[in-house]
């Protein structure tokens, strides 16, 4: 008699191999197995501690002894309406307004140039040419910036030499942004910020153009369509989600920094320093949790807003 | 030193440890070495000669005791509280705002003077500081002090100042031009005591005891002088290297300051000088504190004598720019300090100087002060041109 084998092998030994066998069984445990680990960290450390932030700024400080009340309350909410803190959040909200504008309007052409015209080398160069001050330290950057901006720094001596001092006068002594010297000053603030938040708007703006297929080109002009007319009503339409990708760099970015303000500017605080100064020697942490919230906020109707224009369109 | 208060989630974890931890006796004789000491310390205050090998002062100690040395640098009172409330410790470099607090948490333990050999050699004003020593205990033996000079351009002053106006109120300086745009002050809510301090001097009729303990008139009129100042300060300073810079290439020519920027400075020959006005000047004194349940209390004592008697105080004194609790540090050649640069520090102004300390809602000279966290949030505001 013969042993017939059989159809079904037997399971094989090993717990590797039955783990294997279950795997392709129930596909879903594996993505629960492969997916599980990051969205506990994303749930527990990221969500879990935003959520313990946004909990403390229900709390209040108490006036007298300056301890925390944990009862649910309003009040610190209240606390941002004051005229001190609501200058905060405006100064910094029109700076990063005025920084992404400034950084879209010179960031296009760049970009325009990079995508439409460069080619083999040059292409390279100005990748390279893009990309190279993300290379060096963010704190050497605007350590170096303070130098060039300074009352006796490079800038003014450029300007001392070129017999233009009565220029940079006559900007510095504009009320409000202008001061003592460019790197007291709101200008130098800009300046600096538009400096390295640039490269943030010039590459997704270059990826949007890149996309833009020249046969739409080629037709806008079949049609009688001048190179102003193209761009208005063909390339910048089609560039604008790249534009929006790039401004929710620079202005969240701009709108959650608190090094340059500190380093160039004339000490009037923007909201990540008042967060800061709030939690670290204050302990007032409702108030400082509250001033968090307000970038959060601006944010996500800014999000809103730009999901509206499609600028996670081509994700 | 630097910066303050309440982290108030540590506030409220050390008031609900203090029932739980006794106090904790004194030692009364020291057993053999454990082999390692472990030290929660300002930035640059234990050197090994890594920054530079001419300031050393932890090897020599290692090698002698048997303990090895483990640093642990804070930036913040705040962030030492945390840390020594957290454990693990057995020393830590606390400044004024922070010994209080770590006493009254009941963090750290009363230190045996008597086995502290060169406890004699201690400064006498230190000995009984309020800032370590409660109901005539000992909590921590005295480190280094120094005060908030008052720094200037000896180009644009042809004789030292002498009143802190030259940063309060607009004048013409001696070189011709307005002292606008040319002054800066300390960019932390601190400041205001140094307005307070001004106050006492000039506005004698405030009543102003201490100018850590303001009550609402005083703060109002402080803060209506710091806004006077405002429209005379480019930028506040808040890093020592920013103001360095500012003195070198922003024309500023004179500001509250450290005697380590002075140093730095004088080091690079520039026309730097510093005075402590007649107004007198505020300050900070650290000291070494050992934790309640520190593990290693034989080379935690070991390293308190050796703060005092080894060359740590004298060496410490140059590379900091501060003043020894061991006034001999300066005399005695036991390392690079002298006389001189010991008079420079401001070792002999001791008198003149008012020590930080955190501004309390119950403060004693007064029925109600105004507590630290306002000051935060109004000297924001008086930065800010409100």
């Amino acid at each position: 008699m013969t042993v017939l084998a059989p159809a079904i092998l037997p399971p094989g030994g090993g717990v590797l191999a039955r783990l294997s066998d279950l795997f392709w069984r129930r596909p879903s445990v594996l993505l629960a197995v492969l997916l599980g680990p990051p969205v506990l960290w994303l749930g527990v450390i990221y969500l879990g501690s935003l959520l313990a932030l946004l909990a403390q700024s229900f709390f209040s400080i108490d006036e007298f002894s300056g301890l925390i009340q944990y009862e649910w309350t309003l009040k610190t909410y209240g606390e941002l309406l004051h005229p001190a803190n609501l200058d905060i959040i405006l100064r910094t909200v029109l700076m990063a307004a005025t920084v992404t504008l400034a950084a879209a309007v010179i960031a296009f052409p760049i970009a325009y140039y990079a995508a439409r015209y460069a080619r083999g080398r040059w292409k390279a160069l100005f990748y390279l040419g893009i990309m190279l001050p993300l290379w060096s330290s963010y704190l050497v950057k605007v350590y170096a910036w303070k130098l060039i901006l300074a009352k006796e720094g490079i800038l003014n001596w450029i300007f001392a030499k070129l017999h233009m001092t009565w220029l940079l006068d006559a900007v510095l002594g504009i009320p409000v942004i202008g001061g003592n010297s460019l790197s007291v000053s709101y200008i130098g603030t800009f300046l600096v910020f538009l400096y390295v938040w640039l490269p943030f708007m010039i590459l997704p703006v270059q990826a949007a153009l890149e996309r833009v297929p020249v046969s739409l080109l080629e037709a806008s002009a079949d049609q009688g369509g001048g190179p102003r007319q193209t761009f208005r009503h063909v390339t910048f339409p089609l560039a604008l989600p790249g534009v929006i990708a790039g401004s929710i760099f620079t202005f969240s970015l701009t709108l959650g920094d608190y090094i340059i303000p500190q380093i160039v500017g004339s000490s009037r605080l923007f909201i990540g320093q008042a967060v800061y100064a709030h939690q670290g020697t204050a302990g007032n942490i409702p108030l400082a949790a509250a001033f968090t919230v307000v970038p959060i906020v601006i944010m996500g109707f800014y999000l809103w807003g730009a999901k509206r224009m499609g600028a996670f369109d081509a994700l | 030193m630097k910066k303050f208060l309440t982290c108030c989630s540590a506030l409220s974890m050390i008031v609900a440890q203090a029932a739980s931890v006794q106090a904790a006796e004194m030692l009364t004789e020291l057993g053999d070495p454990e082999g390692q000491v472990n030290i929660v310390a300002w930035p640059g205050y234990l050197e090994r000669g890594e920054t530079d090998p001419k300031f050393d002062w932890v090897t020599k100690f290692e090698e002698e005791s048997g303990c090895k040395v483990q640093i642990k640098t804070a930036n913040t009172s705040d962030e030492m509280v945390a840390l020594m409330n957290e454990g693990g410790f057995d020393l830590v470099t606390a400044s004024g705002d922070a010994s209080l607090r770590l006493i009254a948490g009941k963090r750290v333990q009363p230190v045996n003077v008597d086995l502290v050999p060169s406890w004699s050699t201690v400064d006498d004003r230190l000995k009984e500081a309020k800032w370590h020593t409660v109901d005539g205990v000992h909590y921590g033996v005295p480190y280094m002090w120094g005060p908030n000079v008052l720094m200037y351009n000896t180009e644009a002053f042809a004789e030292p100042p002498k009143s802190w106006n030259v940063v309060f109120e607009e004048m013409t300086l001696s070189d011709g031009k307005s002292n606008k745009g040319r002054v800066q002050a300390y960019d932390g809510p601190i400041h205001i005591a140094d307005a307070a301090n001004y106050l006492m001097t000039h506005k004698p009729e405030l009543g102003i005891v201490s100018p850590y303990e303001l009550n609402a008139d005083q703060y109002a009129a402080a803060l209506d002088l710091l806004r006077q100042q405002r429209a005379l300060v480019s930028r506040y300073w808040h890093d020592a290297f920013i103001q360095i810079d500012d003195f070198k290439n922003e024309g500023v020519v004179a500001s509250g300051s450290w005697p380590f920027q002075v140093n730095l400075l004088q080091g690079e020959d520039l026309p730097i000088a510093s005075t402590i006005p007649e107004e007198g000047a505020t300050g900070w004194a650290d000291t070494t504190m050992m934790h309640a349940e520190a593990e290693n209390p034989t080379c935690s004592y070991l390293w308190m004598e050796h703060t005092l008697s080894s060359n740590l105080m004298s060496d410490l004194a140059v590379w900091f720019g501060a003043n020894p609790a061991v006034p001999a540090a300066c005399t005695d050649g036991r390392g690079m300090q002298t006389a001189e640069g010991c008079t420079r520090n401001g070792m002999d102004d001791f008198e003149k100087i008012k020590f930080w300390t955190t501004p309390v809602s119950k403060c004693d000279s007064q029925e109600q002060c105004v507590p630290y966290y306002r000051w935060v949030s109004d000297y924001i505001g008086v930065i800010g041109g409100r």
